[in-house]
């Protein structure tokens, strides 16, 4: 690592404040799990590492009848083992409690978790986020892909958005809020993830001087919910595929559903085909398959990656079938 | 890239900074100069407070490791591993991976395990920190300790420390786990040699004796 100024602010204001108004020259500490391990390979090098970790309000989970609010702070662990979060929110719960392992649960943060830069290692190698050679060349394209995007890959933008518990947020209708030199601002999750076009460009909608300071998910009474995530390993690795779906059910046919993919594209990848496909359908075998392949139908895999298509389909598939059964595993 | 820092102003420049002033600075010195003179931090202004700033030269730190006060002045660039193993010859958590992949560098941190690679040493100043030395106690071996030996769970045993710190935290936190419990909550540390199957039937055993 090289060597950098470490300062702890105590209040978001502050942090705000000490943050540059453009990238590289500074950035905001909390779980550091990746920041780390993305300065020790000297993919970043920033001046100065802001701390977040004394500003208490930032941490904390409190829930009232119109939802919950999950502090940017908080860690995987803590809200995976939530009580409220577990009760109102299984598989949010789920999702959390298997990203990535123990110990890094007990460091990572919820609102690190949100930023991470992509898993893609061409990435990780130093070779930007949109790599190409010196002919102009994609190296993803031309090059090894098989962890790399199947939707959503038609400009330079290969890598697969990492978060593994965005997509079961997305799927609950959750809003991220952020803070600002120019105060707060909020929007849908899924908003917040954009696909860079230009080397340089960033995969999230946050300003330099932005820091995430929540997550506010709405209730989710009377929701069927499931995260189904497809790994070579049990636990304590990347996700090839997964699916995160929310299904509003009146008598035994779907009045409504959000079904959202991760590790498919760029962004976290909500499904509309694969909604249209489920509304006003009962849900049995043949439906949930239907509507998975409706999601993937504009599937455009690379050259060595085919196999993801079918992987996703069968998320999507196991997710709903999991969310209409109550959820359980 | 521009380092753009246009909201800070350096306190030092300000005649109200408290601290060393300049006069004060010539006056000590003139008066003693063979005392060193420990200069506190830099301080900024962030949203009309002052803020310090430390390093990228060494800090004086402070750490709580195994119930005993530790003091080193250190980069903040140095991890808690790093400065477990240099500065004060802690040298049971291993360095392998240095990316939190591998667990081998597992400690307890606010009683929690963590990867020791993956902490700054100045952010880990003051919180209780347990390495796998204090888990001898008296000469004896911790029950974690033994059920290893009895179970052959190590082989080459460089993951061995970490594994143990790990199962410790695990049993403290799970006292009756099932097997699947045991897979799940153990998957944060790798062992090239293989010796899971020992490990987790160490784990069982000292679960069942309720240790």
């Amino acid at each position: 690592m090289r060597p950098f100024e470490y300062l702890s602010p105590n209040t978001r204001t502050q942090a705000i404040s000490l943050l540059g108004s453009t990238w590289g020259s500074s950035e905001i500490l909390a779980g550091g799990t990746d920041l780390l391990a993305l300065m020790k390979d000297d993919i970043l090098a920033p001046k100065r590492l802001i701390n977040i970790k004394d500003i208490k309000d930032l941490r904390g989970v409190s829930s009232d009848p119109q939802g919950i609010r999950l502090g940017a702070l908080t860690t995987l662990g803590d809200l995976a083992d939530d009580e409220s979060v577990k009760k109102n929110y299984p598989a949010l719960a789920e999702a959390l409690g298997e990203a990535a392992s123990p110990q890094i649960r007990n460091l990572a943060t919820l609102g690190g978790n949100l930023c991470q830069r992509p898993r893609c290692w061409y990435f990780r190698n130093g070779l930007g986020l949109l790599p190409i050679d010196e002919a102009g060349k994609e190296l993803v394209s031309e090059g090894e892909n098989r962890y790399h995007a199947i939707l959503g890959n038609e400009g330079p933008a290969k890598f697969v958005s990492p978060s593994t518990i965005v997509p079961i947020l997305v799927a609950y209708g959750a809003k991220i809020r952020l803070q600002g030199l120019n105060g707060k601002r909020e929007l849908p999750l899924e908003r917040f993830y954009v696909t860079p076009k230009k080397e340089g460009e960033r995969e999230h909608d946050l300003r330099p001087n932005e820091m995430v300071t929540e997550v506010m998910v709405p209730a989710a009474t009377n929701v069927k919910a499931a995260h189904y995530e497809i790994r070579q390993k049990a636990a304590f690795d990347w996700p090839l595929a997964l699916a995160g779906v929310a299904l509003k059910m009146r008598d035994s046919k779907v009045e409504s559903a959000r079904i959202v993919l991760g590790y498919v594209a760029p962004v976290p990848w909500p499904s509309p085909e694969a909604e249209k496909a489920l509304v006003g359908q009962p849900i049995n075998k043949e439906t949930a398959q239907k509507a998975a392949a409706a999601a993937l139908a504009n599937a455009k895999p690379l050259s060595h990656n085919a196999y993801k298509v079918k992987l996703a389909r069968v998320a999507v598939t196991r997710a709903i079938m999991k969310a209409a059964s109550g959820g359980a595993a | 890239m521009r380092d753009d820092d246009e909201n800070l102003k350096d306190a030092n420049h300000s005649s109200e900074s408290p601290g060393v002033s300049r006069r004060d600075f010539l006056k000590i010195s003139g008066i003693s100069v063979a005392v060193p003179l420990v200069a506190g931090p830099k301080m900024v202004m962030a949203a009309g407070q002052q803020v310090p700033v430390y390093g990228p030269g060494k800090v004086p730190m402070e750490f709580a490791i195994n119930g005993k006060n530790h003091k080193a002045d250190l980069e903040p660039r140095v991890t808690l591993l790093d400065a477990l193993r240099d500065q004060f010859e802690l040298t049971g958590a291993k360095r392998v991976c240095d990316r939190a992949e591998c667990g081998a560098c597992t400690v307890l941190m606010d009683n929690k395990p963590v990867y020791a690679c993956s902490v700054l040493a100045i952010e880990a100043q003051h919180r209780p920190i347990t390495t796998v030395e204090s888990l001898i106690e008296g000469g004896n071996l911790h029950p974690v300790q033994r059920a290893f030996v009895e179970n052959d769970a190590s082989q080459c045993g460089f993951c061995t420390p970490g594994f143990v710190v790990s199962c410790k935290a695990f049993l403290d936190s799970h006292p009756h786990p099932t097997p699947e419990d045991i897979r799940r909550g153990l998957s944060g540390n790798l062992c090239r040699c293989g010796t899971y199957e020992g490990i987790r039937k160490a784990i069982a055993q000292v679960a069942q004796k309720g240790a």
